[in-house]
């Protein structure tokens, strides 16, 4: 790879202070330390790993609330892979409710779940939908598919999260240390880049938005110290292949007939004001009953994992206490260890120090 | 023998219909003669070393693309042989049937178990079958257990390997575990590509004809080379660095892989093996191999002891260099890979 080495020359050759940058997205988390780049870069410059997890993010509510209809003989719950072992608020996860004989379907793509409807007419079928606002327009298909085939056995818990209010939410933070943002490429690729020139005249800080490659990780982070040399704060575009400044038009038009912004709870980072969606009329109506014994009832249970503080980079997944002692990817306490982009499991599984 | 074309309880009744079972369907479709059958097969006396391995046979489908759970199930056996450096010399069979399983489905099984044993020139000495009630058995689970004779003095196993040892492979990886992903058809996922289903005994005879000192070897079934490789790292007690470029993947496996956020270094192979020998060796073993398989590669080396290295590699002991030349700890996957979000 002789672009990466180039530009890690030149990172070197740029990097004269200590910086702090946050790349957003768990993909990004696990190719830097994948291809250890975190060992090539400056000792100067400081990583931390951002909120980019969808399924880190995924409120418990959601997830306590999967469990309980998947427990329901009329049920079939449909929902990524990933979500199947993370952890609700009382440690259980779909992975246990499907071998007690839940009905509990991994599905790839969100549009997969109206066959599925349509196979089992006498079941409820609900698909647990979660991501940012790439997995989103997947499922505002599948919204309007279902109201055009009239699939009234079809509901759509959604967890959809919105990734420009959190960081607003994060970088607001006094005790937050982040200097500069590496902005996720795919979710720009959707929603184009007014959202974020906003947060850099607001916060003042530089941000630049990064594809998940070698090369292009280390291009964004070349941007990033650039410009924090310089003294100055621009977004800068370091994924002009994928991203458009208008985002992409079709996708956008999707989620706004679909979905409404809404305030929602991010899992470790608490109640973001506008950064969730919710279906609007008339796709609200596939939006399933609240369960009996689920949702705003009582306090959670203490949660031992310290998934805000990492999230939000208080803290490296191994300044975490339980990390790698109660907290493994067999036994995870939290969704961080679960998750193929969640920080925690990134550590263990490339033995970060 | 029955008015229906598929498996019933009383076939497995030990009455008139298991009789007409065997002597009609099962005997035939393995091209044995009908005839007096015992409770024990007798083995002619055998002077030297023997090997004897068994295997169990789940796959679903039954039928993939590149095979069927019959050659699975005779492969298997034969080729966990093979890494011994062993000869088969007889072979057993175990069918256990559920109940409403296509005759058609059986006698094709049947006849991929008698094609394939005689490829491997091995006879089914014995065997055993049983019925189980729909919807305890998913159409039918063989059991096969395999003798074999080896030359005196021959010794493949993990604890000949030392520091300075070569690491090959002998083919692309994880074909099988795709193909079978994709025969599910609930992935929605779609590819031309066959699982890597083949005999290890040719190559390895070949590598023991060319004369090479074999320190190991080991067939990547479930687990893949992750699973292999690092069993065989603890076995020996050494560390062993693998070149993650190196690695032969095919373009479908590796798209596949990304796409799905699948490790392939965990997917499933049924007819590719990891050769341990000394480097000096390596490039004759290579030559060996890829007549067989263009794409056996030279992957990595056994590096130093794991005695007295630090906590990380004692954890870890096999390590993968990346492109960007860092070297990272190679981690198994739970045992479920699941897939990813976006």
């Amino acid at each position: 790879m002789t672009g990466a080495q180039d530009l890690l020359r030149a990172i070197h050759a740029s990097c004269r202070h200590p910086w702090t940058l946050m790349e957003v997205c768990g993909g990004q988390t696990h190719a830097l330390l994948r291809h250890g780049i975190d060992q090539l870069l400056p000792p100067q410059l400081t990583l931390i790993h951002g909120p980019g997890c969808p399924v880190c993010v995924t409120a418990s509510e959601h997830i306590d609330q999967a469990i309980a209809l998947a427990q329901q003989a009329d049920v079939i719950l449909c929902t990524y892979g990933d979500m199947l072992r993370v952890p609700g608020s009382d440690g259980r996860d779909l992975l246990g409710v499907r071998a007690l004989g839940g009905a509990v379907r991994v599905v790839y793509a969100p549009l997969d779940v109206l066959a599925i409807a349509q196979a089992h007419p006498r079941q409820r079928v609900v698909f647990l939908a979660v991501g940012f606002e790439t997995t989103a327009p997947a499922t505002a298909l599948l919204a309007l598919g279902a109201l055009q085939l009239e699939l009234h056995n079809l509901e759509l818990l959604v967890g959809h999260v919105r990734v420009p209010p959190v960081l607003d939410h994060l970088l607001a933070n006094p005790a937050c240390r982040v200097q500069a943002v590496l902005a996720a490429g795919h979710v720009c690729a959707v929603m184009g880049d007014a959202q974020y020139r906003h947060l850099v005249a607001q916060h003042r800080r530089p941000i630049v938005i990064t594809g998940f490659s070698p090369v292009e990780l280390l291009q964004g982070i070349l941007a990033a110290i650039r410009q924090l040399e310089a003294g100055c704060w621009e977004l800068e575009n370091a994924y002009p292949q994928a991203v458009q400044p208008s985002g992409n038009p079709g996708s956008r038009a999707l989620l706004e007939r679909v979905f409404e912004p809404a305030t929602a709870p991010w899992r470790g980072l608490g109640v973001i004001p506008g950064g969730g969606y919710r279906l609007r009329p008339p796709f609200d109506q596939l939006a399933p009953a609240p369960t009996a014994g689920t949702g705003q009832t009582g306090a959670p249970a203490r949660d031992p994992c310290r998934a805000g503080a990492v999230l939000q980079g208080l803290i490296t997944p191994r300044q975490c206490p339980h990390f790698g002692g109660r907290c493994t990817p067999d036994h995870p306490l939290g969704a961080p260890m679960v998750s193929s982009e969640g920080a925690c499991a990134a550590y263990q599984r490339y033995g970060k120090r | 023998m029955t008015a229906n074309a598929c498996i019933e309880l009383a076939h497995g009744g030990g009455g008139r219909l298991s009789q007409q079972l065997l002597q009609e369907l099962v005997l035939p479709g393995l091209g044995s003669s009908p005839g007096v059958l015992h409770d024990a097969a007798l083995l002619p006396p055998h002077a030297g070393p023997l090997a004897f391995t068994t295997d169990s046979f789940v796959v679903r489908p039954l039928v993939f693309p590149g095979g069927d759970i019959g050659r699975l199930a005779v492969l298997g056996s034969v080729n966990d042989l093979a890494m011994a450096g062993a000869r088969p010399l007889a072979l057993n069979l175990g069918l256990i049937l559920e109940e409403g399983l296509p005759i058609a489905t059986l006698q094709q099984v049947l006849g991929s178990i008698r094609d394939s044993a005689a490829a491997c020139g091995v006879a089914i000495h014995t065997g055993d079958t049983k019925v189980v009630e729909r919807g305890k058995g998913d159409g039918l689970y063989i059991n096969t257990s395999a003798i074999g004779q080896l030359q005196p003095g021959l010794e493949i196993h993990p604890g000949r390997v030392q520091p300075g040892d070569a690491v090959l492979v002998s083919g692309d990886l994880g074909r099988h575990g795709l193909a079978i992903l994709a025969a599910r058809a609930e992935l929605g996922l779609e590819t031309a590509l066959a699982s890597d289903l083949a005999p290890l005994l040719e190559p390895v005879q070949a590598l023991l004809a060319a004369g090479l000192q074999l320190h190991c070897l080991r067939d990547l079934t479930r687990g893949g080379l992750a699973a292999a490789i690092e069993e065989i790292a603890r076995a020996a007690n050494c560390q062993i660095e693998l070149e993650e470029e190196a690695i032969p993947l095919h373009p479908a496996v590796e798209g596949a892989c990304r796409l799905l956020g699948l490790d392939p270094l965990s997917l499933a192979n049924e007819g590719r093996m990891v050769v341990l020998l000394p480097t000096p060796q390596a490039e004759a073993a290579l030559a060996q191999l890829r007549r067989f398989q263009p794409e056996a590669r030279w992957i990595g080396t056994v590096t130093a002891p794991l005695a007295g290295a630090p906590p990380l590699k004692q954890l870890h002991p096999v390590s993968l260099r990346g492109a960007l030349g860092v070297l990272r700890p190679l981690e198994l996957s739970r045992g479920d890979q699941l897939p990813r979000i976006c």
